[in-house]
């Protein structure tokens, strides 16, 4: 089968700044596919390239086969996108901007129905009300209704929970679960790395380039070193003893926890462990644990993009 | 009691029209303390702040931030407060120096202030060799770290940080928290709100606001011990999730 969006060495540069440093990557159809990044690490850049309103400065990119800059008018056809911002009318209603959509590219609500029904059921009791007056989460639900109404086959959504709260957040991408077993290939952005779980496969993005591209589970596995959870009656100054630690790698606040790594890659786990929980309880910390801990999707990020201070600093 | 509470919110409501923003709050925040006030989108967060920062009337209630009346103080309580928010935080078309003489200039400090406190605070972040580069063109990670010094240039006794790490980085992300530890170890209280749940873990205390009510309030601990949820992410989830089902059409907009 024919990949539903291959990408070649494409490069962006605006002005100075190299948006994109050359990225490669394929992804399959039927996939959920999630780029995860900061802002500013090239998100935004490269869905517009895929989406044919950009052009790269080299390199080459297909989506359903058709070449991005050379197919534009055919595949814009073909593909849905939802921009990061809002752009939909304010001022028009939910309806009215829905029936726009559709009939810029030829077509109806009521032809479309079914292919929007598990999203346009939820706007349906609010369809006379203005776009600009809706709640942050029903607007991404109205922005993702309109991206599907042509019936696309792939589908686009740039940091679509970018300051959507946390149940929201998790609404959104059930929704694109049940997309995605309709059988539509979905290219999401996001910077919450505990999204990334959500796709079938992911790439990481910062700075212009990609730092690994697999499922979320090989790209957390990925993480090489002995992960410790630490935990004490007080995070801040246990922050402070890590740092202060001899053969201290990384110290990392997660959650309720620290996630830290000892240097030392010849010593075994248990006994970086067990010199740990020492250190911290002879620095006068009080109920101390020091547990081995499973790396996610963030830990590897953080392993993989190093210090930004000391990236950025030449900037 | 009250001298080493820096808010003191006592059935705080604000009404628009019909509607019932912010429903009888009560709350106070300590010295020093990093609470996170947290909630769904729509549950009266905003609102509370803008009464919080002396930028809108309450309908009733009572409240004091660092010892002002919100009523008939809420001048006095902008000069104590710093503010800083991820959609605006520094004027992007002013060097970073300039920035910084801006805020000492609107916070009456003198120009020695304003000069001592920019070469400690640059100096600090590391970003002496950025002073005259324009904001908009400093990395994002950067900037919030600088608009949170700035917001604290003034010395002001609470800090009220509105979703300062959206879209940052993972690691600046971190940064940033540690020199929110490092504030509220000096003193100074921090109040902040996210949509990462990660972060409501690392406050002092946090608060849930569910539809105009505060639904939860106490240490994350506490709180996961009370709900039976191993995450903050899994409280905010049980909690919100009925203000998040109920049509946000049914709730009027200011």
């Amino acid at each position: 089968m024919t990949d539903a969006v291959v990408v070649h060495d494409v490069v962006k540069r605006f002005g100075a700044t190299k948006a994109l440093a050359g990225v490669s990557f394929a992804i399959h159809p039927g996939e959920l596919f999630g780029f995860i990044g900061p802002d500013g690490a090239g998100k935004t850049t490269l869905f517009r390239i895929l989406t044919t309103l950009l052009v790269p400065d080299s390199g080459n990119a297909q989506v359903l086969g058709e070449d991005v800059v050379s197919n534009l008018w055919s595949l814009r056809k073909r593909v849905g996108y939802m921009p990061g911002r809002f752009s939909l009318y304010p001022d028009l209603s939910v309806e009215e901007n829905l029936r726009f959509f559709a009939s810029v590219f030829g077509t109806t609500i009521a032809a479309e129905r079914n292919r929007i029904a598990p999203i346009y059921s939820q706007l349906e009791p609010f369809k006379t009300r203005r776009a600009g007056a809706l709640s942050g989460g029903m607007k991404q639900k109205l922005a993702l209704c309109c991206a599907l109404v042509h019936r696309p086959e792939i589908l686009f959504l740039d940091e679509p929970t970018t300051g959507v709260d946390a149940v929201s957040r998790r609404e959104f991408w059930d929704l694109l679960g049940v997309l995605k077993a309709g059988g539509l290939t979905a290219v999401v952005s996001t910077p919450y790395m505990d999204e990334a779980d959500r796709c079938d496969r992911i790439a990481l993005i910062q700075r212009g380039g990609l730092l690994a591209i697999d499922t979320p589970e090989t790209v957390a596995r990925s993480f090489d070193h002995p992960l410790m959870a630490v935990r004490s009656d007080n995070r801040h100054d246990t922050l402070i003893a890590l740092r202060a630690y001899p053969h201290a790698g990384t110290a990392y606040p997660f959650g309720a926890s620290i996630h830290f790594t000892d240097r030392r890659a010849e010593v075994p786990a248990e006994r970086q462990q067990t010199e740990l929980r020492s250190f911290l309880e002879s620095r006068g910390l009080t109920n101390v644990t020091v547990d081995m801990t499973t790396p996610t999707v963030e830990d590897t990020f953080m392993d993989r993009m190093g210090d930004p201070a000391n990236q950025e600093s030449a900037s | 009691m009250n001298s080493d509470r820096t808010i003191v919110a006592k059935e705080l409501t604000r009404k628009f029209g019909d509607f019932v923003a912010c429903d009888r709050i009560t709350f106070d925040v300590g010295k020093g303390e990093v609470f996170g006030f947290l909630g769904a989108n729509g549950a009266g967060k905003t609102t509370a702040i803008r009464m919080l920062t002396g930028l809108l009337a309450p309908s009733s209630g009572q409240a004091t931030v660092a010892g002002f009346d919100v009523y008939s103080q809420s001048e006095s309580i902008k000069r104590q407060i710093g503010y800083m928010s991820q959609r605006f935080s520094l004027y992007e078309d002013l060097t970073v120096s300039e920035n910084i003489r801006l805020y000492g200039g609107i916070y009456d400090l003198t120009d020695r202030q304003i000069r001592d406190r920019t070469d400690a605070m640059l100096s600090r972040l590391g970003f002496r060799h950025a002073a005259h580069d324009l904001v908009r063109s400093i990395p994002l990670g950067w900037r919030q770290k600088l608009a949170f010094s700035v917001a604290l240039l003034h010395d002001p006794k609470i800090v009220f940080l509105d979703e300062p790490t959206s879209g940052v980085d993972p690691i600046t992300r971190r940064q940033f928290w540690e020199m929110i530890y490092d504030a509220a170890s000096a003193g100074t209280t921090v109040f902040v709100t996210t949509h990462y749940m990660d972060e409501a873990e690392y406050c002092d205390r946090i608060s849930i606001m569910v539809s105009g009510k505060i639904g939860a309030i106490g240490t994350p601990s506490e709180l996961k011990r009370q709900f039976g949820t191993d995450s903050v992410d899994d409280l905010f989830v049980r909690l919100a999730r009925p203000a998040a089902n109920a049509p946000p059409e049914s709730r009027p907009r200011p």
